[in-house]
């Protein structure tokens, strides 16, 4: 074991995958020389040449269509989006061209495209955004979400395996802020599986990404102060998402609040509440709750990205309101 | 002011033995074109007897573009035709009763019923199934080719589209990129001059759509798109530059659509006369006269060809009929593929 940091962790697992599949390349802006705009190919280039580090125009349409085309005769393509709110340029490509070829062709399009994205730095409505609900709308692709270094690695070793069209989302608010130890070998994380962050009897939460350690921080608190046993369900993968690991907490505490950086009208915690509403209703003890960011783009000055973006004291709040129910 | 080169007409035998074809290549690409139109004429019946459901297109008038581009092709490249290009698919050598199967929705059509119409393809000749946003296509074909290059592989890609297709993005971002990497493509505009009711002066300011590969950084050629030889020629100078590490090209096949956008359609806004002096370019009986003054083509070897297609139409149209509706319970299946499917041959 190695500690890493949540970038380091995505750095290692492209680097062994480039070694161990020679079909394996990546392709962005700024990813060779450079060393991508976060640093992820750091160095890369130096390695593996200049073929399979490929520093694309900027363009993400010719990045994704260019992806799927290689991807279609074999290649293994992990493109990065410089920032996941730039993947809008490129939507037919992956909705029209990428998520439908195997249910009409029944080709395979094997293709990773990494995706830097969340706020809490003052990107602003560009730099800023969490677009997974937009796409996990799509059949045909896959969406995961990684929260912690060990799951970045593994969940993105299962995605370059996977046979479809996978967006990998990764938090820039966890690049360098989280570390953890990571296994220095190869390994994969299974797709469409939960992972309870920390078990708890009296509420649930279920959340992903970088919201994972703002509702870990909130139960803390509650512990503490109001000696409540919160459970945290880390759902590392939107699309396939593990309902059954959802409906078995819900269950289990009778009481959910669904958590996500992304804004609130048809986000993603819409269908779980839903899905809670519809298969686990008998279970309940109050009505499924969802914290998100409001119905804004999302902005820039500090203050107001603060107030965007659920913090720790917003998630208190509403899980006290939620037991007290 | 033009800018792309203006290929000459291909006039004798000798200077096509030149381009690498022999007789039985010039009678199997009369041959091909025949199908192409005869697939498309049977469709259309089908179409109208109501056994084809959703819209029906057809590529009359580009037979000549198709086949010939087609036939420059090696065997092992890749290619992304559009719904004008059924010759494309009959010189790679899709099954004609699969078509018809696919136009009628049918259990062994290529994509099972899941997708009409010209939405078809067999990838294992090489081919990848259109979308309806048609300059889409040409990013991909342009990963055809990125992926060639990185392995070293002496293929090359081919990405079809049309002067519609060419006022959209994804067409300069495909043609930005191949030209900036040099990868191994050749890009083919079905120039037929009508996007559904649009003229090409409300889709392109320029004289031709080739001369924007100047801009590029490659060579643009614009060729008539009813002389199924001189396509030959232009195609296979520009597939074999290519494969040979010259990069890109555009080659854009002026034609007329001589049917409306789909059959719905009576093109009223085509004006006859152009119509009538287009009709007088039909690229079959063009090159069945250039056959017959140039090649010997004999009316025993005309009537052999014509009925053996007509018989090869018959025959894929009752294999058609008898193919299996799709099954309902099969819906929900093959959103996702499954890693089994992936063994696809690459080079460690």
């Amino acid at each position: 074991m190695a500690v890493m940091t949540y970038l380091q962790a995505i750095s290692d697992c492209l680097r062994q995958e480039m070694r161990h599949d020679k079909r394996v390349f990546l392709i962005g802006e700024d990813i060779g020389v450079y060393g991508g705009a976060f640093k992820v190919t750091q160095g890369f280039q130096e390695e593996f040449g200049a073929w399979r580090v490929i520093d694309a125009p900027l363009s993400e349409t010719a990045i994704l269509g260019g992806c799927t085309g290689a991807a279609l005769v074999g290649m293994r393509p992990v493109a990065e989006m410089q920032f996941a709110d730039f993947v809008s340029c490129a939507w037919d490509q992956l909705v029209t061209v990428a998520a439908k070829q195997h249910y009409r062709a029944g080709t395979p399009v094997p293709i990773v495209v990494r995706l830097p994205s969340g706020g809490g730095f003052s990107g602003g409505p560009f730099h800023s955004q969490n677009p997974e609900s937009s796409f996990a709308h799509i059949p045909g692709l896959k969406c995961l979400c990684p929260a912690t270094p060990y799951d970045a690695k593994g969940l993105l070793a299962s995605a370059i395996e996977d046979p479809n069209p996978v967006l990998f989302f990764e938090h820039k608010h966890l690049y360098r802020r989280i570390k953890d130890e990571v296994p220095e070998e190869r390994y994969t994380v299974p797709i469409g599986k939960a992972r309870i962050q920390r078990a708890g009897e009296d509420v649930t939460v279920i959340t992903w990404g970088a919201m994972v350690y703002t509702a870990a921080e909130a139960a803390e608190r509650l512990a503490a102060e109001d000696d409540l046993s919160v459970e945290i369900l880390d759902l590392r993968s939107i699309l396939p998402w593990d309902k059954e690991a959802v409906l078995e907490s819900v269950q289990k505490t009778s009481k959910a609040l669904v958590l996500h950086e992304d804004t609130h009208t048809a986000g993603f915690g819409a269908e779980i509440a839903a899905t809670i509403a519809e298969e686990a209703f008998e279970h309940l003890d109050a009505p499924v709750r969802r914290l998100t960011a409001p119905d804004t783009p999302v902005p820039f000055a500090p203050a107001l990205e603060r107030a965007f973006i659920p913090q720790v004291e917003d998630v208190v709040a509403g899980l006290r309101d939620l037991v007290r129910y | 002011m033009a800018i792309a080169r203006e290929a000459e007409p291909v006039s004798s035998l000798h200077e096509v033995r030149e381009a690498g074809l022999d007789r039985e290549d010039l009678l199997g690409m009369y041959r091909s074109m025949l199908l192409a139109r005869g697939i498309e004429e049977r469709g259309h019946i089908l179409y109208k007897q109501g056994k084809i459901p959703g819209s029906y297109y057809t590529g009359r008038g580009n037979e000549a573009a198709a086949v010939g581009i087609a036939t420059a092709m090696g065997p092992d490249d890749w290619g992304t035709p559009l719904h004008r290009d059924m010759g494309v698919h009959v010189v790679r050598g899709l099954e004609p009763w699969r078509i018809f199967a696919q136009f009628m929705g049918r259990a062994d059509g290529f994509t099972k019923g899941r997708d009409g119409n010209v939405h078809l393809a067999d990838p294992r000749l090489g081919l990848v199934a259109m979308v309806s946003h048609l300059p889409a296509m040409l990013p991909v074909a342009v990963g055809c080719a990125l992926a060639f290059r990185i392995r070293e592989e002496r293929k090359v890609a081919v990405g079809w589209f049309g002067e519609g297709a060419s006022a959209r993005g994804d067409c300069h971002e495909a043609m930005n990129f191949a030209g900036v990497r040099r990868l191994p493509v050749v890009f083919i505009c079905d120039n037929n001059q009508w996007a559904y009711s649009t003229p090409t002066h409300l889709e392109y300011a320029c004289e031709h759509v080739a001369d924007r590969a100047e801009g590029y950084g490659f060579e643009g050629v614009v060729v008539d798109g009813t002389d199924v030889l001189a396509v030959y020629r232009e195609a296979r100078r520009a597939i074999e530059k290519a494969r040979d590490g010259g990069g890109p090209t555009l080659v854009e096949c002026l034609t007329l659509r001589m049917e409306g956008h789909a059959v719905h359609d009576d093109a009223f806004y085509v004006p006859r006369e152009l119509f009538e002096e287009w009709a007088k370019r039909d690229p079959i009986e063009r090159f069945r006269t250039w056959l017959r003054e140039n090649a010997s083509l004999t009316e025993q070897e005309e009537d052999e060809i014509g009925s053996d297609v007509k018989r090869v139409l018959a025959d894929a149209v009752l294999r058609a009929e008898a193919s299996p509706q799709c099954d309902t319970e099969s819906l929900t299946e093959g959103v996702y593929a499954e890693p089994e499917e992936l063994d696809t041959p690459h080079h460690k």
